[in-house]
């Protein structure tokens, strides 16, 4: 153990964990969503971020960018970041919106048992990645320096770049957007309702499958935020990155209580920061270790996640 | 009629709930359903409002066939119903609650004017107005059931045990209420196991037994009746 690591370098490692936690964060909150109002734990979510990994990777490209492209000045910048985005956006979603068409939908009509469910999402998840892998011969695929990591300010001797601080902002954001939508709209109040009693909704006239949508959607949408961040940051991707995260990103749902947004927020960035303190003290070949040894702790003692589960009884 | 069920049939798997119902209900009644437990008071409230597909027959509401019709389009159609074990949302406030009864309708002003009629209706929801729905009691659990029920502005309200877990006063209490509600202009149906109140408020009712209707009448007569008196009323 490396105590003088962690001790040394705390100040990065913290900032650096908060960055990777804001990405696991974003993209887990797919998970809470539909895990809140259907008690479905999608796995193919995980392939909703990967997809837009290479959306925007494909929208760059649209641009003659690569990974040997010199670092764009300012105003290219903004314009390829906000095409990178809508292209991750729009893949994502509708990646998204396509699995509970194609692989949750046709059961639901059937009533199959929750097991079905499981199967085909796993499934759908491992062709979504398999496609993937055939059509990149399982090789990486670089990613053009859209922004050049630099130093904004120092906090004593930690620096924190415009990437991160980019990512961390972001995600606080995109989090304040969602929590203010599904507690504060009609839609969002018809989601939550469907989360706390579904015949009761259906009582009040909401349209239960128009909210599933809806919540696979906005899943979706994060995960394209989640996604191009993580190919900034990363700065490579490949056909099981979103397996890889997915896992960290499930940890982060069920470590802040699955089905409930803030635990998602929560559960990412403590994961994330955690993970770095733990490479700083074991070795980073020790981070996911380490990640599933919190998770257990913490189930232990508070099974329903730290912040409980339920998407509506978030409030509370 | 406001309300049709023609030779209604239902089944939960294998097993056989509702044996061909029939029954209608009158625009401005206050009809009745009594019987035991497990007659299928309940399954016949869920087919009308939708929230169980039924096997055979026909439900028609204001002329038209709505037996097929999803559950919350029944809704926007007129139909409002309180369930059985009162399904308040737990972490919604009770004033979040009330407006969830109001979600298929737009006009503010109108949903504000209901508001304040549920909060007439039932004092208590507004003292409770910003508790989570999960804290309440029983009996204020029923209130905000009914109150809720009512902000959609129904043309038939359906009631399912109403004054279930009611202490006896509150028990009177709602059922002046629902008669109230309905001299206002809403008709109701009403599933009870408190035979003696539901016979006395409502205009007609229907008794049913292992999925079939054995007896309808006006209140007055059933209350009379010397079987139904035996069976349900609990005075040999």
């Amino acid at each position: 153990m490396d105590f003088s690591g962690l001790i040394d370098n705390f100040g990065p490692l913290t900032v650096t964990g908060l960055a990777q936690g804001a990405i696991i964060a974003l993209f887990a909150l797919g998970y809470t969503l539909v895990y809140g109002v259907l008690r479905l734990i999608n796995f193919a979510h995980s392939e909703v971020f990967l997809l837009g990994t290479y959306a925007c990777l494909f929208a760059w490209g649209l641009f003659g960018l690569d990974q040997n492209s010199a670092t764009p000045a300012v105003g290219p910048m903004l314009l390829y970041m906000v095409v990178g985005l809508i292209a991750a956006i729009v893949v994502s979603g509708a990646a998204a919106l396509t699995v509970e068409f194609v692989a949750y939908r046709p059961l639901r009509r059937r009533n199959a048992p929750p097991l079905a469910f499981l199967i085909t999402a796993i499934g759908a998840s491992l062709f979504i990645s398999e496609v993937a892998g055939v059509l990149t011969h399982r090789n990486q695929t670089g990613v053009p320096p859209i922004i050049q990591a630099r130093p904004v300010f120092t906090i004593g001797d930690t620096t924190v770049t415009n990437l991160q601080l980019l990512i961390i902002v972001l995600a606080l954001v995109m989090m304040f957007v969602l929590d203010r939508f599904i507690n504060g709209s009609r839609l969002g109040r018809g989601v939550r309702a469907v989360a706390q009693n579904p015949d009761s909704a259906a009582l009040m006239g909401v349209n239960k499958s128009r909210v599933i949508a809806l919540v696979f959607l906005l899943g979706g949408l994060m995960a394209g935020i989640a996604a191009v961040m993580y190919d900034l940051k990363i700065g490579v991707t490949r056909y099981d990155a979103g397996f890889l995260l997915g896992i960290d990103a499930f940890t982060a749902a069920v470590l802040g209580g699955i089905g409930n947004l803030r635990g998602a927020l929560l559960g990412g960035l403590l994961l994330g920061v955690l993970q770095n303190y733990a490479a700083g003290l074991f070795g980073s070949q020790w981070l996911h270790a380490a990640s599933f040894v919190l998770l257990v702790v913490i189930l232990l003692f508070r099974p329903t996640g730290l912040l409980g589960e339920s998407l509506g009884r978030a409030r509370a | 009629m406001l309300l049709e069920i023609d030779n209604v049939t239902l089944a939960y798997g294998r097993i056989q709930a509702l044996h061909g119902i029939s029954l209608t209900v009158g625009e401005g009644e206050v009809v009745a359903l009594i019987g035991a437990n497990g007659a299928g008071k309940s399954t016949t409230m869920r087919a009308i409002s939708g929230l169980r597909p039924v096997s055979q027959g026909t439900i028609r509401f204001d002329g038209e066939d709505i037996t097929k019709l999803r559950a919350d389009l029944r809704v926007i159609r007129g139909v409002s119903q309180s369930p059985e074990g009162r399904g308040i949302f737990p972490g919604m406030t009770v004033r979040e609650n009330l407006e969830m009864g109001a979600y298929t309708r737009k006009v503010r002003s109108e949903i504000d004017e209901d508001l304040q009629r549920a909060f007439t209706l039932f004092p208590r929801l507004k003292e409770r107005e910003k508790q989570a729905g999960g804290t309440l009691s029983g009996g204020e659990q029923q209130m905000l059931a009914v109150g809720r029920a009512l902000m959609s502005r129904p043309k038939l309200l359906l009631l399912d045990e109403p004054s279930m877990g009611l202490a006896p006063m509150l028990i009177q209490q709602i059922f002046d209420i629902i008669v109230e509600i309905n001299q206002q202009g809403t008709t109701v149906l009403l599933v009870e196991q408190n035979a003696q109140q539901a016979l006395s408020r409502a205009h007609r009712a229907y008794v049913l037994e292992t999925g079939r209707i054995v007896k309808e009448g006006t209140g007055a007569d059933l209350l009379n009746d010397p079987a139904v008196k035996d069976a349900y009323l609990g005075v040999a």
